[in-house]
């Protein structure tokens, strides 16, 4: 009996810790939203009546990249600018396909998605259709028809990858020796962020002198370049594919006396736009960092208030690359992630 | 001569055989591969600093985290008979703690280092005797315990961070997690060497060996014996969570950047594996902590060797775990008393021809 009790207590504790940790990651933003919800009817609306709009996104947690995104949705669909916003969090496929059945079934008028899994979307999408719910995809492409939703606001990796290749080559180096870290292998941001260089691979402009991924973790990529450096092949650009893996890289040429940056040995190349990596960009120890943007809230605002018409079903979201030598503080306040 | 030959092919070494053996082999190996593969450089860093470069300070130096989650978790499986799968959550947890408190005003001193440090074993402590008293007083199987942490451990780290990847930059955190000005060692194998001392100190001066190994090997008749069984198993996991802070705090520094989810991910399985490899009977009873620091390099060695031979770094697990099912099935008991009595066997058929043959 005693032991018993002892389990139950445990079993208790155990759950309850499970649950304040999913409670978390998955339901924080909609708990919180909902409370907001019950005060819309007293806030101020030009129009009287609050657009009511769905987010089913991935938990902030997921990136600096999502956490940017997340803030800046609930940034421009507030109740201040004529909207009422529910929102979902989950790295979950199935667990998103029921919030936008809920949001579907709580009457929304317009379905904002960005998908954990592009499949088995189709039936939720057709009923949010039947229902006259108006859907947009932002960030990740779903694979439907694209009758099922408005428009897609989405980053085209590849011509992140192109543009940073185009630097490369503009930086007009005498001999392209490139060591390639990559993300983790069969992510969106990987293919497209590898496409492009592996083109100048085989077309022979730059050698290659390690491809190998990090799976996004820094240490790995510290660990790589380490390798190559004791290996003592000759190298002059690092191309890691986000700046958390860079920032590895350049650890280890730090220890190993390597010169890198602006008037350095070594170009070093990031992407996502993390405040702090643009930092390294001003202070010159970095020399390119591409974007990634996740500011799609707006283009979607502009379209639901009709300020904005939709040409092409897939509208790809604007980005830069930012070179270290005209980087600006100012730059780094606009599109800069995270502090 | 023959006599300890023979007492080495029969396992003399006790549990130490077959990781001695596996890090001797990986060693004549890349010999054989690159001769210069060992070699040391000594260069110039970015600081002005003199230090020492080359595969073997990157073996040696990489491996640090893990050889100190290898200390604490070869007392953990002596003790409980199972092993913590929430070290790498929770060291991620303990980085948030150090970042911070580190964070908490612009100026970073080394007091400040130290306080900072000192949070984050308190928060690590508290983790672990969190797992230790599901395992101790509510006898739960010690990974299904650890399971919980393992599960939340990096969502409660995102939270102490309230933010994805917070960095942290100063003189301070770079002699950490790189070298100290003046000392060519990276610093965080000088504290590879001080845990290491402090555990070999820890066990001259105390019983707390003794205690363990009983406990692990038989609870109940320690207890009988006078020994508070469930104190040692929570003792365990808190000395765990110490290592564990350290492993942390390690991490961060390399890097100067505490990321939630990639800090020391999946480090709870090579640290196993280490323990393992380092010939401790995962069951609980004898250890030796040795052991484990040795399979600590051997895992390194490996995952450098790979690297070295331009191994996709996607294949490199699956090399890894062919390697390391090899070691393991060899290190088994089965494979030994078979290769014990076979060694045996022959080694006196050989003397016996040769008595023969004198005669």
């Amino acid at each position: 009996m005693k032991r018993f009790k002892a389990m139950a207590m445990a079993g208790v504790l155990a759950l309850s810790l499970v649950l304040t940790a999913c409670g978390s990651s998955g339901g924080s933003g909609s708990s919180g939203n909902s409370g907001s919800s019950g005060n819309a009817g007293t806030a101020a609306s030009s129009s009287g009546e609050l657009i009511k709009v769905g987010v089913v996104n991935n938990p902030p947690s997921e990136s600096g990249y999502r956490e940017a995104n997340v803030n800046d949705m609930e940034a421009v669909f507030s109740e201040a600018n004529g909207y009422e916003l529910k929102t979902f969090y989950s790295l979950k496929n199935d667990e998103q396909l029921q919030a936008a059945q809920g949001f579907i079934t709580e009457g929304v008028d317009y379905l904002l998605i960005s998908a954990a899994e592009t499949t088995g979307w189709d039936e939720v999408l057709t009923k949010a259709q039947e229902a006259g719910i108006k859907v947009f995809l932002f960030d990740r492409m779903i694979d439907v028809d694209e009758s099922l939703y408005e428009a897609a606001v989405v980053s085209d990796m590849a011509k992140e990858g192109e543009t940073a290749v185009q630097w490369l080559l503009d930086q007009k180096l005498d001999t392209y020796n490139v060591v390639h870290i990559q993300g983790a292998m069969g992510s969106d941001a990987q293919i497209g962020r590898t496409g492009a260089l592996d083109a100048q691979f085989q077309a022979g402009t730059m050698n290659l002198v390690v491809q190998q991924t990090a799976t996004w973790d820094e240490a790995e990529a510290k660990k790589i370049v380490e390798s190559v450096i004791n290996s003592g092949e000759d190298f002059n650009v690092i191309y890691a594919e986000n700046d958390g893996m860079a920032k590895g890289a350049v650890a280890a040429l730090d220890e190993a006396g390597i010169t890198h940056g602006v008037n350095g040995k070594v170009i070093v190349m990031g992407f996502d736009c993390n405040s702090w990596a643009l930092r390294e960009l001003l202070a010159g120890s970095w020399n390119y960092d591409g974007q990634c943007s996740p500011f799609q809230a707006q283009i979607i605002s502009d379209i639901i208030q009709g300020k904005r018409t939709i040409d092409s079903k897939i509208i790809i979201n604007e980005e830069k690359g930012f070179d270290a030598t005209t980087i600006t503080q100012a730059d780094i306040d606009t599109y800069g992630l995270g502090e | 001569m023959a006599k300890t030959k023979k007492k080495f092919l029969s396992g003399g070494l006790g549990q130490l055989t077959i990781p001695v053996i596996a890090i001797v082999l990986l060693v004549i190996f890349n010999l054989i591969r690159d001769p210069s593969f060992f070699s040391v450089g000594i260069s110039h860093n970015n600081d002005g600093n003199i230090v020492l470069a080359g595969n073997l300070i990157s073996i040696i130096n990489g491996a640090s985290e893990l050889a100190i989650l290898a200390m604490g978790m070869t007392l953990v499986t002596a003790a409980c008979g199972g092993q913590d799968i929430s070290v790498g959550a929770a060291a991620a947890i303990a980085g948030s703690v150090f970042v911070k408190v580190l964070k908490s005003s612009p100026q970073i001193s080394g007091g400040k280092v130290l306080l900072a440090f000192i949070c984050a074993c308190i928060v690590a402590m508290i983790f672990g005797s969190f797992n230790g008293t599901l395992v101790a007083i509510f006898n739960i199987q010690p990974m299904i315990a650890t399971l919980i942490l393992y599960t939340c451990g990096r969502s409660i780290a995102y939270w102490i961070n309230g933010g994805a990847t917070p960095t942290v930059s100063s003189p301070v955190i770079n002699a950490i997690g790189s070298f100290i000005p003046g000392i060519p060692v990276p610093t965080p194998v000088l504290i590879v060497i001080a845990m290491a001392i402090v555990f070999k100190l820890l066990f001259k001066f105390t019983s707390l060996e003794l205690f363990t190994q009983s406990v692990g090997i038989n609870g109940s008749a320690a207890r009988l014996n006078g020994i508070n069984s469930t104190f040692i198993k929570l003792l365990s996991f808190i000395i765990l969570g110490v290592c564990v802070a350290v492993a942390g705090s390690i991490g961060v520094s390399r890097l100067g950047l505490i990321n939630h989810e990639t800090l020391l991910l999946d480090v709870e399985m090579d640290t196993i594996l280490a323990v393992a490899i380092g010939g401790n009977n995962l069951g609980g009873g004898k250890f030796k902590i040795g052991g484990s620091i040795i399979g600590a390099y051997v895992i390194q060695t490996l995952t450098i060797t790979l690297y070295a031979m331009k191994v996709s770094s996607t294949d490199v697990k699956a090399y890894k775990a062919i390697v390391i099912i090899l070691l393991v099935v060899i290190g088994s008991p089965v494979v030994k008393q078979k290769f014990g009595k076979f060694m045996s066997k022959f080694l006196e058929n050989r003397s016996g021809k040769a008595v023969k043959g004198a005669a």
